[in-house]
């Protein structure tokens, strides 16, 4: 059994810092989110969910990809993802985002080299959940509080101790490289349960494969209209989703230097589907928000065969109409037992 | 269930009935404690759903813009300022409108509740002679309901509707004019200090346009942060595109921004969008003597020529 002691955390952070980015849950004006640390005492431990995701340390909302200067021919190409990273204190639903983040943008078809450069140098290090928020679902999606996908290292939450599952290679020869862990005697209480005791608390609303049935038939649903009624068309639920993962490219200049950077994008934005011809395939929030449904647990599932989505719930938390996405979901049939 | 509650179901079943409108817009519980949610009902059978309580926060009003449809609105004060100036703007027009105005006592922001019950898991909000009471289940606490209202409802100048056509409720007692104190102290200090702390809040927004797409006043068919022929302004976090964003929405806003502060509650990262607009509209007070949408018949400051208008800012100070 391998443990670390809680009071020991801003320790080993610091540790880290020589060779790592740190990035770790903080609060920036009373808002929780993922940022660089610069002082292990600085990451905040007891805490339900960050406001934003993590994914700005893989996906930053706004990255430079090229860039070109004065009369200069040449383009600099901006792959080099700096110094490797930290990811300490994901939750699992995080965690198994970038998971997915993986399928998409990594390991299919096409190779992001900017994602993957920054994957391949990050290490996660997530705590399981003892408290699901009202809004959680993540076991409705396949995942659940002490899932350890996509991360490296999970603690497990204990109290005074962190009991530590490692789960890749990459996990345990960072443990072993860094003595991260203490060695003591016993059987770890949480493994084996990979939901601990706290699944019935996370009441899965839907089965997804009967989800996904009922969305193969529900196209022309005019379902679509009536549940897109209220949605104000903001980019909340896609900002702060740790799978979302749509982007427009710009090429600015300024002062001589010409970029081309990626800048996250949305789907429930009027402008992400309008065409040089003036013509939109998506022209109102019916179509918008029926693509962000349709995406996640139907299209995601055929090309991915994993749903875009991990319960975290900001989706729900955040939306200033409380268009709560486990409620359309329902709608369309798929609830557990049938409908 | 409160008296507001049963006569907005009753005058909602009514208007369908008599097919006076085509729906009409209120809220329905949320799903989430502290929530209520925008609701448009129309069936007269689907008006057990309509709610009033003190988390009817959304302006409605919103929902009007580009309606073609005979529309029933349950709308606080808020609201039917918003509704004002869109019929002067000539964006909805007031015979398809029905109006069942709610006179409010102030919206609660769930974010003021939760920081001061801490970590309970609220259940049930009980409000009843001017507190509020949370319960999880086993304990019950207590706090003043004016302690827990949102930043726009504290400096509110119109808890009635301004118009309506069916009144619900009584009316409540407007309060003490108000004279712009919560942005005094903004105003008062340097331009650094002020570029300063309006930077460090734009710094947190994530470009969501949520506070654009809640405003009730926000209707532009093209926003000028949609335009990409020419793009007029980068699409990033960039801090000149955010700065440039937030501050052509203020200026577009001045003299029709209605201070419901939708935009406000809106917003994911918690920007003070509030203490922006709020500094405009005090200008536009100061300048033009101009509420927005306190007064029906009254043309909007920036879009009517008057020779009185103050013209100093063309001249060498």
């Amino acid at each position: 059994m391998r443990t670390i002691a809680r009071n020991e955390i801003g320790r080993l952070l610091d540790g880290l810092l020589a060779g790592y980015a740190v990035y770790a849950p903080v609060r920036r004006k009373g808002i929780l989110v993922f940022d660089r640390i610069r002082s292990g005492d600085e990451a905040i431990l007891d805490y339900a969910n960050t406001r934003t995701s993590p994914k700005h340390v893989l996906m930053p909302q706004m990255e430079t990809l090229l860039s070109s200067c004065g009369e200069d021919p040449g383009v600099s190409e901006h792959t080099d993802c700096g110094k490797p990273a930290v990811l300490f204190g994901a939750r699992p639903c995080d965690a198994r985002a970038f998971l997915f983040l993986d399928k998409v943008l990594r390991d299919g078809q096409s190779r992001d080299v900017y994602y993957a450069n920054r994957r391949d140098s990050l290490l996660v290090i997530s705590i399981g959940c003892t408290q699901p928020r009202e809004t959680c679902f993540c076991t409705t999606t396949g995942g659940g509080p002490l899932s350890a996908e996509g991360s490296d290292i999970l603690l497990e939450d204990l109290g005074s101790v962190y009991l530590a599952h490692v789960a890749s290679s990459r996990g345990a020869e960072f443990a072993a490289a860094h003595g991260l862990l203490d060695t003591c005697e016993g059987e770890p209480p949480g493994s084996g349960t990979v939901n601990g005791g706290l699944q019935p608390a996370i009441e899965p609303p839907v089965d997804l494969g009967l989800l996904k049935a009922a969305l193969d038939r529900s196209f022309d649903d005019p379902l679509w209209l009536t549940l897109a009624e209220k949605c104000l068309g903001c980019g909340i639920c896609s900002y702060l989703c740790p799978a979302c993962h749509c982007f427009d490219i710009v090429d600015e200049e300024a002062a001589g230097v010409r970029v081309r950077n990626r800048v996250w994008d949305s789907c429930q934005f009027s402008c992400f589907t309008a065409q040089a011809s003036g013509f939109n395939p998506r022209p109102t929030g019916r179509e918008r928000y029926r693509q962000r449904i349709m995406h996640k647990f139907n299209y995601c599932i055929d090309n991915h065969g994993m749903a875009g989505c991990v319960g975290c719930g900001r989706c729900v938390s955040e939306c200033p109409v409380n268009l709560d996405m486990r409620q359309v979901l329902a709608a369309f049939g798929g609830r557990r037992g049938g409908n | 269930m409160t008296d507001c509650t049963a006569r907005i179901r009753e005058e909602t079943a009514r208007l369908l009935a008599e097919g006076r409108v085509d729906l009409v817009i209120g809220f329905e519980e949320g799903s989430l404690p502290l929530r209520a949610t925008p609701c448009f009902i129309t069936e007269p059978g689907d008006t057990g759903r309509l709610i009033w309580n003190a988390f009817c926060s959304n302006n409605l009003a919103r929902y009007l813009i580009r309606s073609d449809r005979k529309v029933g609105i349950v709308a606080k004060g808020c609201d039917t300022r918003a509704i004002v100036e869109l019929i002067k703007e000539k964006q909805v027009r007031r015979e398809d409108v029905v109006i069942i105005g709610v006179p409010c006592h102030g919206m609660v922001d769930p974010h003021e509740v939760r920081e001061r019950f801490g970590d309970i898991r609220i259940q049930t909000v009980e409000d009843t002679g001017g507190k509020l009471v949370a319960g999880d289940g086993t304990a019950l606490l207590s706090m003043n309901r004016e302690d827990a209202l949102h930043r726009s409802c504290r400096v509110c100048v119109q808890r009635n509707p301004v118009i309506s056509d069916v009144l619900v409720g009584e009316e409540v007692e407007e309060r003490t004019r108000d004279e712009f104190t919560d942005v005094a102290d903004f105003a008062s200090r340097s331009a650094g200090e002020r570029w300063e702390y309006i930077a460090g809040e734009m710094s947190r927004c994530i470009r969501c346009n949520a506070c654009r797409n809640a405003c009730p006043l926000c209707y532009c068919s093209k926003c000028f942060v949609d335009e990409t022929r020419p793009q007029w302004v980068g699409r990033g976090t960039d801090p000149s595109d955010v700065l440039s964003f937030h501050l052509m929405r203020v200026l577009h806003l001045a003299g029709r921004c209605v201070e419901c502060g939708a935009c406000v509650r809106a917003c994911p990262m918690g920007v003070d969008l509030g203490t922006l607009n709020r500094r405009m509209s005090a200008d536009v007070a100061r300048m033009f003597g101009c509420r927005p949408g306190l007064d029906p018949g009254k043309p909007a400051p920036l879009s009517t020529f008057d020779p009185d208008d103050p013209q100093d800012f063309m001249l060498e100070p």
